[in-house]
């Protein structure tokens, strides 16, 4: 039984195609298969979003994380690196953990960011799904909603620019507050990635945000009456509608098994280390080709294989962006290198192609 | 046990066609509107139930996410969702469960389906206590209620997908654990017509086996396997204590 309401169409997209690539900073392993060190693995992402603007991808995305597996606390400040070996590529978080970060102190790093690459900052908050975050800085889980909910509606006042009043329970209070830099522009673009709570949906549009759907396991198809939740609710509010946007990991080789297999015993240990702490399941082989199958999350292949399922699965979504994260913990720089050059030079204009 | 409405059937009275009759589907109030919430208000309503759905708030609220993401559920207070409600299935996160006032759901059948998973939630005093399930927990505050644990240990993502006819051969099993038979049928009628084979456990203190961490916690299982990864945990669990 596959869900009836997810198979209807979505209202089709008004807004260019992007296509971009996004990253957590996986720890890459050397010719040994021994991890390199976090200094090397962020140096190496700086390369990545230099050779990602080089073979015409649209926009390239780092997701914070805290962990020794994951040591990009800081993108922006590796952004800001990539911002100055480029011109035209856009970049952003993804996603900035909003929920245990100061909106006030997010603006400043990404109006920075916006200034040092000439308008070319984005950012994706989210409430955060791994949430190594809270402890580190201090944070109580208890607060999770409250805090994404405040810091979220701040957020939105200090994107539209000018001085700020604004009054919460989770953050001091602002009053009459000219938080700088300004932009020069207006408001950078500014999205709320989703996992699976329509609450979010609503609360993005609600705010201006645009809706980034964080697809990373199952069915993309479910994620349907989202789309149309947040075109509704953007409706009811009597508000434009906004872009959506999908980010699902994937990998791309040569050939179908060639990224399948570098892709999934990395996959099955990443999952295992994770599953230990969340206490679920861990992939097999088996869950893993129903992931990579058209009807499950992950974009594994040959170039072919992956435009065509981004192009079918966009406008089932109402959707006009597509971010890959690419990357898995043990994948070898390399092999990243090569992934990111099948997608700029291969997959991008593949899927250009199928949707035009 | 009160407030069970019209489910109370006799044991064995009705044969598999006799449980299509819509009397014996109880009003469902899902307690919860975010990940977990709308996709079991929908697969309840696709299973013949009348189904409520309340947030913390103003249903005005999730009146949108209803009319999109399970048409035909009533978007309601919690307070009045539970009141007619045979059946209340409790999809909060767990942090929030302190909160709940238990008279709001005394002599109702309540089906928990949360989890305490320290790594990822956070440390909760309520909770921390190794000598018992969170159900047992949960049991002990809502004193007056007859609680019933299921559907914690499938993922919301999973749950409309992984549904099949009864006697497919691929047909996933789920664990129905209390200690009150009646609501445990009531229940495990539910998963039934929602799509799954109820493996019954006879206690929520046997419930404990369905937690995070053990063997069919997000795995999918046939009733026979998953039948027999119960009674290899049940056995371990014995030897080590
Ligand atoms: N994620 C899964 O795959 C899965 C699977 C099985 C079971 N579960 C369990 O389902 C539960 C909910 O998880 P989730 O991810 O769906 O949470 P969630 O997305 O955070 O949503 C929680 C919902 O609970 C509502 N709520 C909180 N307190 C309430 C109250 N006192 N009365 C009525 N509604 C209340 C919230 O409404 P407001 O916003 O109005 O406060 C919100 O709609 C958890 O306990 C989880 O363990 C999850």
């Amino acid at each position: 039984m596959t869900s009836a309401p997810s198979a209807d169409p979505v209202r089709p997209a008004a807004f260019p195609l992007v296509l971009g690539l996004d990253t957590f900073g996986d720890v890459t392993h050397d010719a040994d298969d021994r991890p390199v060190s976090h200094a090397r693995t962020i140096r190496d992402i700086v390369e990545q979003g230099v050779l990602a603007e080089q073979v015409g991808v649209d926009f390239f995305g780092i997701g914070e994380h805290h962990t020794d597996d994951f040591p990009l606390s800081a993108a922006d400040v590796v952004l800001g690196a990539i911002a100055a070996r480029t011109r035209r590529i856009r970049l952003g978080s993804a996603v900035t953990v909003l929920s245990s970060d100061d909106p006030v102190r997010v603006f400043q790093r990404y109006s920075t960011l916006d200034a040092v690459s000439g308008g070319r900052a984005e950012v994706i908050l989210g409430r955060g799904s791994s949430v190594d975050s809270f402890p580190l800085f201090g944070y109580d889980l208890a607060d999770y909603e409250q805090l994404f909910e405040e810091k979220a509606q701040l957020f939105a006042e200090l994107r539209k620019g000018g001085p700020v009043t604004w009054k919460g329970t989770m953050r001091a209070p602002l009053h009459e507050q000219d938080v700088v830099p300004h932009t020069e522009s207006g408001p950078f673009p500014a999205w709320i990635g989703v996992g699976g709570n329509p609450q979010s949906v609503i609360r993005a549009a609600r705010y201006d945000y645009a809706l980034m759907l964080a697809i990373i396991g199952g069915s993309p198809a479910r994620f349907a009456p989202f789309s149309r939740l947040f075109h509704q609710a953007r409706t009811q509010l009597g508000r434009d509608p906004l872009p959506i946007g999908v980010h699902s990991p994937g990998h791309v080789a040569a050939t179908d098994e060639q990224a399948r297999e570098e892709f999934f015993p990395r996959y099955q240990e990443v999952i295992r280390r994770v599953a230990r702490t969340r206490g679920f399941a861990v992939p097999t082989r088996e869950s893993f080709l129903r992931e990579v199958g058209p009807h499950g999350a992950l974009y594994v292949g040959s170039p072919e294989t992956v435009a065509r399922k981004i192009a079918a699965n966009l406008p089932l979504l109402g959707a006009n962006r597509f971010e890959m994260k690419y990357g898995m913990g043990g994948l070898s720089h390399g092999a990243l290198m090569s992934a990111i050059e099948l997608y700029g030079t291969r997959v991008i204009p593949r899927v250009r192609e199928l949707l035009s | 046990m009160a407030g069970m409405g019209d489910d109370d059937r006799g044991a064995g009275a009705a044969g598999p066609a006799a449980t299509t009759i819509l009397s014996s589907r109880p009003r469902t109030a899902v307690l919860g509107a975010g990940h977990t919430g709308p996709v079991l208000a929908r697969v309840a309503l696709a299973a013949g139930y009348p189904v409520s759905i309340a947030a913390s708030g103003d249903p005005a609220k999730i009146a949108l996410i209803t009319d999109v993401l399970a048409p035909g559920a009533q978007a309601r207070w919690a307070a009045d969702a539970v009141a007619d409600a045979g059946i209340v299935v409790l999809a909060i996160p767990l942090h929030r469960f302190p909160d709940l006032d238990p008279a709001l759901l005394a002599g109702k059948l309540v089906v928990d389906t949360m989890n305490y998973w320290p790594p990822v939630d956070g440390v909760q005093a309520m909770f921390d206590d190794p000598a018992y399930g969170s159900s047992e927990i949960v049991q002990r505050r809502l004193a007056r209620s007859t609680v019933v644990k299921t559907l914690n240990h499938i993922g919301y993502h999973e749950l409309e997908d992984d549904r099949r006819p009864a006697g497919a051969p691929d047909r996933r099993a789920l664990g129905v654990a209390g200690d009150d038979p009646a609501a445990v049928r009531a229940v495990a009628d539910l998963i039934d017509r929602v799509g799954y084979d109820a493996v019954r456990l006879d206690s929520l203190r046997a419930g404990r086996l369905l937690q995070p961490g053990s063997p069919v916690f997000g795995v999918p299982l046939g009733r026979t396997e998953f039948t027999r990864a119960l009674a290899r945990t049940h056995h371990t669990d014995r030897g080590s204590s």
